[in-house]
């Protein structure tokens, strides 16, 4: 069924009553093309862009939980491409692209809106950065914007401009980010993926991966052994796992990060903006809940939920940056298991095993590169090649020293 | 909960006074091992689901290096001990038997 505002009308006309569930609910299959482990949002782009860009629709997405349990549907759905190495800008700047026509193409609303992202600088050095990184960000054809303290100040009038240890400078500001709904992502893809003729089968947890004479053969499964041509692993958090069934160790370590939303408030706070004192990040939502979320656990971990010496902290890095939230009640907190790899920034390649592919370690920034993921992770699993927009991301690219470390932390996953 | 860490120097104290450095199971090769164990020992890890050694550092107490033996998913702390008194075993072997090789680390749980 197309949705349209028409279609709203008919459907309301009578009674509401007549909506179809927007997926199917299908059996397995015994063998398929492409199996896809992880219905989340980068498995379940990669199933849409199989069957939209290469017409290859004998697939099947399984999920251990139910589609969008995971990260996806736990993030606090920042959308922005300010990076600054080679590696990663136009790979997110594709992203921004796609991110800006997804509704349309979905025909699903996924509340897509770009209400601008700023990154704030409290120092001169770090004025200095993001100048680098916003002329870095324009040379790849993205939109940056240095706004100094009275620019900031007109956009944001609540913050603590004077605080003595944090001062507000000004910000980068790139106003073609923004938010979008991070469960409707996952729904408007599934419902797409679908709709081309795509299994999404749920509660489907992949326990094995069978091989034969180094190749991929299929999955074993709680619901029993699939087979297929070629596999692609998109688990997130859960990466490493998966992909040890392959006899595989990869350089990613699974931490917990943890996000908040408060009450729901009057509009207060239009744009994302981050404080650069502290890793912490503030947007409001259109239901007008604040939602905020600061730095990982900083340890290992597979809980999806978190410590409270974090909570604590971003609670006060949230009453640094903007004192009246000093008198917000938190709502809720959660935690997703992050795959966090050693240079902070993503994989999507061909591995050694014949026929198995792998797309992981997007720390806690793969929400905004959802659809260019499954864009480039579909072009490799249909034609075996390497996508020219993740050509940086390759697994092997640590041992040949040629990491993409955005933050110059070098190899420990718990500082990207 | 790992919120709680008992530092066998200082006695229980908060997570925050700790900083975490990450997985205390790989093993620095020889200066001129070939650059597979280098790779292997500066970038991947086992990322176990379960029981783990993590060396954590008492930043804001005695300094000392510390290996903390807890669960990733339950988050329940089994053993502190002084990093000088842990014995670690090469890399590539599975956590379990890391564990074995060090009773000792049995002392000082939180
Ligand atoms: C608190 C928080 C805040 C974040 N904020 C942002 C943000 O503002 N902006 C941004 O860009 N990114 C953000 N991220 C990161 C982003 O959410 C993730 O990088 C991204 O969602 C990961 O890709 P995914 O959607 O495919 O993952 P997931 O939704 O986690 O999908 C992986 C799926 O694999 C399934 N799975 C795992 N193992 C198996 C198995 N053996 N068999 C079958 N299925 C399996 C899981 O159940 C899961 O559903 C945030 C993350 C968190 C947790
Ligand atoms: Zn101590």
């Amino acid at each position: 069924m197309r949705y349209s505002a028409f279609s709203i009308f008919r459907a309301a006309l009578a009674g509401n009553r007549g909506w179809k569930p927007a997926w199917r609910k299908p059996e397995p299959k015994p063998h398929y093309d492409v199996i896809i482990v992880g219905g989340g949002g980068h498995g379940l782009a990669t199933a849409h862009y199989l069957a939209k860009n290469h017409g290859i629709t004998n697939v099947a997405v399984l999920e251990k939980g139910y589609l969008g349990s995971g990260n996806v549907g736990r993030n606090t759905t920042i959308v922005r491409a300010n990076y600054l190495l080679e590696g990663n800008e136009p790979f997110f700047a594709h992203s921004l692209k796609l991110w800006e026509g997804l509704e349309q193409e979905l025909n699903f609303n996924a509340m897509m809106s770009q209400r601008g992202v700023i990154n704030l600088y409290h120092s001169d050095g770090q004025r200095d950065a993001y100048a680098r990184r916003g002329n870095a960000m324009r040379l790849a054809g993205e939109d940056a914007e240095l706004l100094n303290r009275d620019q900031v100040r007109e956009l944001a009038p609540f913050l603590d401009f004077d605080n003595a240890r944090f001062p507000i400078h000004g910000g980068l500001m790139q106003r073609r980010g923004g938010t979008a709904r991070h469960d409707g992502v996952a729904w408007g893809y599934a419902r797409s993926a679908d709709s081309f003729g795509v299994d999404l089968i749920e509660n489907c947890e992949v326990t094995g991966i069978r091989r034969e004479g180094g190749r991929v053969t299929g999955v074993e499964t709680t619901r029993g052994f699939i087979g297929c041509n070629r596999l692609g692993l998109a688990a997130a958090g859960h990466s490493s796992r998966v992909a040890e069934m392959a006899g595989m160790r990869l350089p990613i370590e699974s931490q917990v990060l943890q996000a908040f939303v408060s009450e729901g408030l009057k509009p207060f706070i239009d744009q994302v903006i981050t404080f650069g004192a502290a890793l912490f990040y503030l947007s409001q939502s259109d239901k007008g809940g604040l939602v905020f979320g600061g730095s990982l656990d900083m340890y290992n971990s597979y809980a999806q939920r978190g410590n409270l010496a974090t909570v604590e902290s971003v609670m006060e890095a949230a009453c640094a940056l903007a004192p009246a939230v000093a008198r917000v009640k938190a709502l809720r907190a959660w935690g997703g298991v992050m795959d966090m790899s050693m240079d902070g920034s993503p994989i999507i390649d061909k591995t050694p095993v014949q026929d198995l592919y792998l797309n992981c370690g997007w720390c806690y920034g793969g929400f905004k590169a959802t659809p260019a993921s499954g864009w480039c992770f579909a072009h490799l699993l249909a034609t075996g090649e390497i996508h020219p927009l993740a050509g940086a991301f390759r697994l092997d690219r640590f041992a040949r020293g040629y990491q993409i470390d955005e933050t110059g932390h070098g190899a420990q996953a718990n500082l990207h | 909960m790992a919120s709680l860490i008992n530092c066998p120097h200082c006695g229980v104290r908060p997570r925050e006074e700790f900083t975490i450095r990450g997985d205390a199971g790989p093993v620095r090769p020889a200066p001129d091992a070939d650059f597979g164990a280098w790779d292997a020992y500066v970038h991947l890890r086992d990322n176990v689901r379960g029981p783990m050694a993590e060396h954590w550092q008492h930043s804001g107490g005695c300094r000392r290096w510390l290996v903390v033996e807890r669960d990733t998913f339950t988050h329940e702390v089994f053993a502190v001990v002084d990093a000088a008194d842990y014995t670690r075993v090469p890399v590539a072997k599975p956590a379990r038997a890391r564990k074995a090789a060090n009773p000792a680390g049995r002392r000082g749980g939180a």
